[in-house]
């Protein structure tokens, strides 16, 4: 069983689309896990049937019984967030705020305070189009602890990647170089980055590139739009060269990504042509690499 | 209240639909006539930056606090193992152990221990710059590779801003991409949100998302909508049905997309541009002031 992981740092280079073009390509031997918890859109391609869900619960988050309170302000006093406010003489604690670290509750002397387990989510398992299984998720609105809904999601993945003897996890991993993209990267076997020839898209690039060589993972690069800045371009084959990262592909700027999408379909469902042959060499490389990878430890 | 600057945010839901591109032309374009601070908050992945050549005005370390074990002072009671709900620190035999990258600086742990055996110290997370390219004051803070928690670097960037800009009229946030607390600690100061998003059914997707978040936070907003062209109407639908105003709509480009990529303000080069850039100027600022309902 192997994972692999698609990530882009930045947002926007086409991360989903290719990581969908790839499910569709691995057939019902990938499961695949959508990992971009704070705005997943995966699902708008794989046609899921949200056979299985399941609240997600993570962390806590205090209340204040008023009819408890004496107003000794202590528990203000001591929250470093700012979550507890006095609100028509009563103090009450914005959720928004709240970490839960439970602080308020134990200097409170009339245990007014009680931590409450919060919904953070929801997770689902899918049967999809490709005639596989996907897991995937919904993050509450300003929910913290989405690193742990990737775990969650993640480890979902693996189960049923086992007990269904498929070889193949994807992993659609989200933006950034924070905790969320961490989470995804852990016990990954393979990373392809998804990058745009712009200032910013070699700039995150490099960076998520970083947090990926503390993680020792092999990595690949598809570079997409390719033809928008051909000195950017240059500058990105330069980079992956110096650091030993796989030069999957170059997709050329096509509007058939978007129509695709529209169409609720994947690019290699869409287009007969040369995005489909470059995505599905690129595929068969991944699998070669990752399969290589194997003989050699 | 009427001497702090407008504080306009500019949030996306989905990354790369053009969050970075509209706050760097806005701010620009501001600076043609007046003092600004643009607020680089996408402390992941900061990419602002990458389109001003500036002088340095000032540089500084971003920290977080964390609780340091003091082994002379411990008499291994166990109260800040059971007090911390992130399990961030743990006794372990003899010995106290810190895990920084759980913790959340609460200080309970620290204030909470009866021999003050856990100090609390500052832990380097990144760099915070500032940068002065004429009219337009530039701030960004990039967390270090590795640090996972942004929402910290965040609060504090804001406040270095609030410090140090109170006196000017107009404030730009540039905002990390989702919805989750990242976004919430970057626009809950916002006197009005800018959402962008593309025409296309991920943009759609994210942007109801977007657009409940800042419903929860109670937000003033208004959508621009990015490539416009491309993919579908329903974007457009969408906001009218929803009563959401549409700030303005940005032509989908080749000439823009490549000039973005240059790392090069698009407005100087299209003059069209920078009129939907004075028309959101515009709405933004009557309606941070509440003129607008």
């Amino acid at each position: 069983m192997k994972e692999i992981v698609i990530i882009s740092g930045k947002g926007g280079t086409g991360k989903t689309s290719i990581t969908a073009s790839f499910a569709v390509l691995g057939g019902n031997n990938a499961v695949v896990a959508d990992c971009d918890v704070d705005a997943a859109d995966m699902h708008l391609l794989m046609q899921p049937d949200f056979d299985f869900s399941e609240d997600f619960y993570s962390g806590e988050l205090a209340t204040i019984d008023a009819n408890n309170c004496i107003r000794c302000n202590k528990c203000a006093k001591v929250c470093r967030f700012g979550a507890i406010s006095i609100r028509s003489m009563q103090y009450v604690i914005d959720p928004l705020s709240c970490e839960g670290c439970g602080y308020c509750a134990r200097v409170c002397p009339t245990e007014a305070i009680t931590n409450k387990n919060r919904l953070a989510g929801k997770w689902y398992i899918s049967n999809i189009k490709t005639g596989s299984i996907m897991v995937h998720a919904r993050l509450g609105i300003g929910a913290d602890n989405s690193g742990k809904l990737v775990a969650k999601v993640k480890n979902e993945a693996r189960d049923i990647a086992f007990e269904e003897r498929k070889d193949i996890i994807l992993v659609d991993g989200s933006p950034g170089v924070g905790c969320p993209v961490v989470s995804s990267l852990s016990g990954a076997n393979f990373v392809v980055l998804v990058t745009e020839p712009s200032v910013s898209g070699l700039h995150d690039l490099k960076r998520v590139y970083e947090l990926v060589k503390k993680f020792k993972i092999k990595a690949g690069c598809i570079i997409n739009k390719s033809d928008v800045n051909p000195k950017k371009r240059d500058e990105i084959v330069g980079f992956l060269a110096e650091e030993n990262i796989v030069h999957l592909a170059d997709l050329p700027y096509d509007e058939n990504f978007t129509s695709a999408m529209t169409q609720g379909q994947t690019i290699v469902e869409y287009d007969q042509n040369s995005i489909k042959t470059l995505l599905t060499s690129s595929w068969e490389r991944i699998k070669q690499l990752v399969i290589n990878q194997n003989h050699n430890r | 209240m009427t001497n702090s600057p407008a504080r306009i945010a500019i949030a996306s839901g989905k990354g790369g639909t053009g969050k970075t591109t509209l706050a760097t032309n806005l701010a620009a374009y501001i600076a043609e006539q007046e003092e600004v601070v643009l607020v680089d908050l996408d402390v992941e992945e900061p990419n602002s930056g990458l389109f001003f050549k500036g002088d340095l005005i000032h540089e500084e370390s971003n920290f977080k606090m964390i609780p340091q074990w003091d082994e002379p002072k411990c008499t291994f009671c166990g109260l800040c193992q059971k007090v911390c709900n992130f399990h961030a620190v743990l006794q372990l035999g003899p010995t106290i152990l810190v895990f920084p990258e759980l913790c959340h600086s609460c200080y309970a742990c620290s204030e909470l221990c009866p021999t003050d055996a856990l100090p609390m110290i500052s832990k380097r997370t990144g760099k915070l710059s500032d940068f002065r390219i004429n009219n337009l004051h530039f701030v960004e803070s990039r967390l270090d590779v590795g640090e996972e928690q942004a929402v910290p670097t965040i609060s504090k960037t804001k406040q270095y801003s609030n410090e140090n800009y109170a006196h000017l009229r107009i404030e730009i946030y540039d905002c990390p991409p989702g919805t989750s607390c990242p976004v919430i600690e970057a626009t809950k100061n916002a006197d009005f949100v800018i959402l962008i998003t593309e025409p296309t059914p991920f943009g759609l997707h994210d942007l109801t998302l977007a657009i409940e978040t800042m419903r929860t936070l109670k937000k003033p907003m208004g959508v621009v909508v990015n490539r416009y062209g491309i993919g579908n109407d329903a974007v457009i639908d969408y906001c009218q049905k929803e009563n959401i105003t549409i700030l303005a709509k940005i032509p989908n480009s080749r000439r823009i997309a490549e000039l973005y990529s240059s790392g090069k303000l698009i407005y100087q080069e299209i003059p069209e541009v920078k009129e939907l850039l004075s028309n959101i100027l515009d709405y933004c600022l009557k309606a941070s002031k509440g003129d607008i309902e």
